[in-house]
């Protein structure tokens, strides 16, 4: 037999014990982490050029701190991920609930419509919106904030309730409909049983749900560029203003922050729900951005 | 069983009703207004007549932007096949890990996709540009390769010349693979841990090397696995805006630079409208492909 058995007593298929696996595993890792890991390193380089280190330093966090336009940018793009995640989870539970529940004429072709704001391409959403908002629905300028960032927050749930609603009914799948029968025969009505037999049911994938348009939203670049005027700022749209034209260790700076900001979110989100959830509900096939 | 929506229609209105009318209002029309803007021509700065007329597709088959869509399909099809030679492997070690580790690594591979992908996008300038990282070690081996050099009598090589690593095709190629690994990664790990290991083990146990295994046993039953990470992969690559935008040069447009062009700068909406419609075409084009080779992968298999 030319089977070599690498190591005594495992079995064949532990190819994770393998070196030339394990070493391919170590250069994606650094191809992934190598890029992210020294742009925050440097971002405590005491050095304007940016590319020797020349000690610790911490101005350029200063320096972040007191751009008043990257942190109300970045105001802007909280507010903007709170407010389309709150109504993004809501009108994608609904979603999820009537795609689940009910037998319809059209149901193939809305569950088609549902699936478009993920499948069509971000610019060509973009481009939507910004003839939507240009020609059709002109969202008044000069109201007071946060009811300017309107046509953003719209576009962002556009965008993000059909994923909800995808994470959701995977999860309804799981329900047990004996369980609302049940609570219909002990004299619960149909409000009744939504609130307090399926919801509790859905309340790990509403989790998921807001988890993942949080970050679609904090994310999205490309069709708030198409939406946001000057003096609707997101943070990457800031960001992408300062990175056109030059790299500086004050871009590293705010970078690190949303990077940290991230994991931090990520580690709330193991701490939920455990690590293999989290890695789990991102696992479906459906397509994500 | 699903219910029939007339024996309750107060729910079935109430959870039809907001996501339908939010799915119409600010999606559905706004794709239906560009639609109708691409049979249309400019009047004026501001005034889009809609004339009906198909001039806008008939410029954008002119050579030159027939050329860039097939460049943007050259480029998606060459960031999806690196995605898959470097993201194979990896789904191959997440699905045999044992169940603890699994869990970790998948959130390792999924971590970078959800830090921001401009913060990635930029990440990448650093390390690629003239005086980047990559550029910098390179220069570093070289002036210490030629001390070497001198030390042992030979003469000196010449003086170190930076790679131009930014600015080009190979940067946005680069920039794809790394922005889109995860899609790739994540449907073939599904796929693969779907599989019946006992298949891989019998073939293993009747004298086939692992690599035979791999691709006689393995590829073959994740094909579905494979043929939906082709596609995750390809289609968010085929519409990529901020990669080219930022990493490549001015010949590595694509199709979405050309899009944005047309709304922000050129200022043509009816032809910037066209191309955006032919972009999503080419993307339902490949969603049907996928869906019909998928039903004839079952119906082969039933």
């Amino acid at each position: 037999m030319s089977r070599k058995s690498s190591q005594s007593g495992s079995s064949p298929l532990e190819y994770l014990r393998r070196w030339p696996l394990q070493a391919w595993l170590v250069m994606v890792g650094i191809f992934l982490y190598a890029p992210l890991l020294t742009l925050m390193a440097f971002s405590f380089n005491d050095s304007k050029r940016n590319i020797v280190w020349k000690g610790f330093t911490l101005k350029y966090y200063d320096k972040v701190l007191h751009n008043d336009g990257l942190i109300a940018a970045f105001g802007n793009s909280l507010t903007i991920a709170a407010i389309s995640t709150l109504i993004s989870v809501i009108l994608g539970a609904m979603a999820a609930l009537l795609l689940w529940r009910f037998r319809f004429r059209g149901k193939a072709v809305l569950d088609g419509a549902m699936a478009l704001p993920i499948v069509v391409p971000e610019i060509c959403m973009g481009v939507a919106m910004l003839v939507f908002f240009a020609k059709v629905m002109p969202w008044p300028s000069g109201l007071p904030w946060p009811l300017n960032l309107g046509a953003i927050i719209i576009s962002h749930v556009s965008f993000s309730f059909p994923f909800v609603a995808v994470v959701v009914r995977a999860r309804l799948a799981s329900f047990n409909r004996e369980l609302e029968e049940a609570a219909k025969d002990l004299g619960a009505g149909e409000f009744m049983t939504i609130r307090d037999v399926l919801i509790p049911h859905m309340q790990p994938s509403l989790i998921a749900g807001a988890l993942l348009a949080f970050t679609l939203s904090l994310d999205d670049f490309v069709i708030t560029f198409f939406t946001s005027g000057p003096d609707t700022v997101t943070f990457p749209v800031k960001v992408y203003s300062m990175v056109r034209f030059s790299v500086t260790p004050e871009v590293n700076a705010a970078s690190t922050i949303l990077i940290v900001f991230t994991v931090l979110l990520t580690a709330l989100a193991i701490r939920l729900q455990g690590a293999a959830a989290v890695a789990g509900g991102h696992v479906p096939d459906a397509p994500s951005k | 069983m699903e219910q029939n929506w007339k024996r309750a229609k107060a729910i079935f209105a109430t959870v039809l009703g907001p996501p339908l009318a939010w799915l119409l209002l600010f999606f559905l029309i706004p794709l239906a207004i560009v639609w109708v803007y691409s049979f249309g021509t400019n009047v004026g700065l501001t005034q889009i007549a809609f004339t009906g007329t198909f001039s806008n597709y008939a410029r954008a088959i002119e050579p030159l932007y027939v050329g860039i869509f097939l460049k943007s399909v050259g480029v998606a099809g060459l960031t999806t096949l690196l995605c898959l030679i470097v993201g194979f492997p990896v789904a191959l070690a997440i699905t045999f890990a044992p169940d603890r580790l699994k869990a970790w690594l998948i959130l390792l591979v999924m971590l970078p996709f959800w830090t921001n992908l401009l913060i990635r996008t930029y990440a990448l300038i650093a390390v690629l540009r003239t005086e980047g990282y990559v550029n910098l070690s390179l220069g570093w081996l070289w002036t210490h390769a030629s001390g070497l050099m001198t030390m042992v009598g030979m003469s000196p090589l010449s003086s170190f010349q930076p790679l131009e690593l930014l600015h080009n095709n190979f940067a946005v190629v680069f920039g794809l693979v790394y922005v889109h690994l995860p899609f790739m990664v994540l449907p073939l790990y599904s796929a693969l841990d779907r599989l019946d290991r006992s298949l891989l083990e019998a073939s293993l146990d009747l004298g086939a090397g692992h690599v035979r295994t791999m691709l006689m046993v393995v590829v073959p039953l994740a094909l579905p696995g494979i043929a939906s990470g082709i596609l995750i992969t390809f289609i968010p690559a085929l519409g990529a805006y901020l990669t080219p935008d930022l990493l490549g040069g001015p010949d590595s447009q694509m199709i979405a630079n050309i899009i944005e062009r047309q709304f922000k700068r050129a200022n043509d909406w009816p032809f910037g409208a066209a191309l955006s419609f032919l972009l999503m075409y080419m993307t339902f084009i490949a969603i049907a492909l996928q869906a019909l080779l998928a039903k004839r992968k079952t119906q082969a298999g039933s």
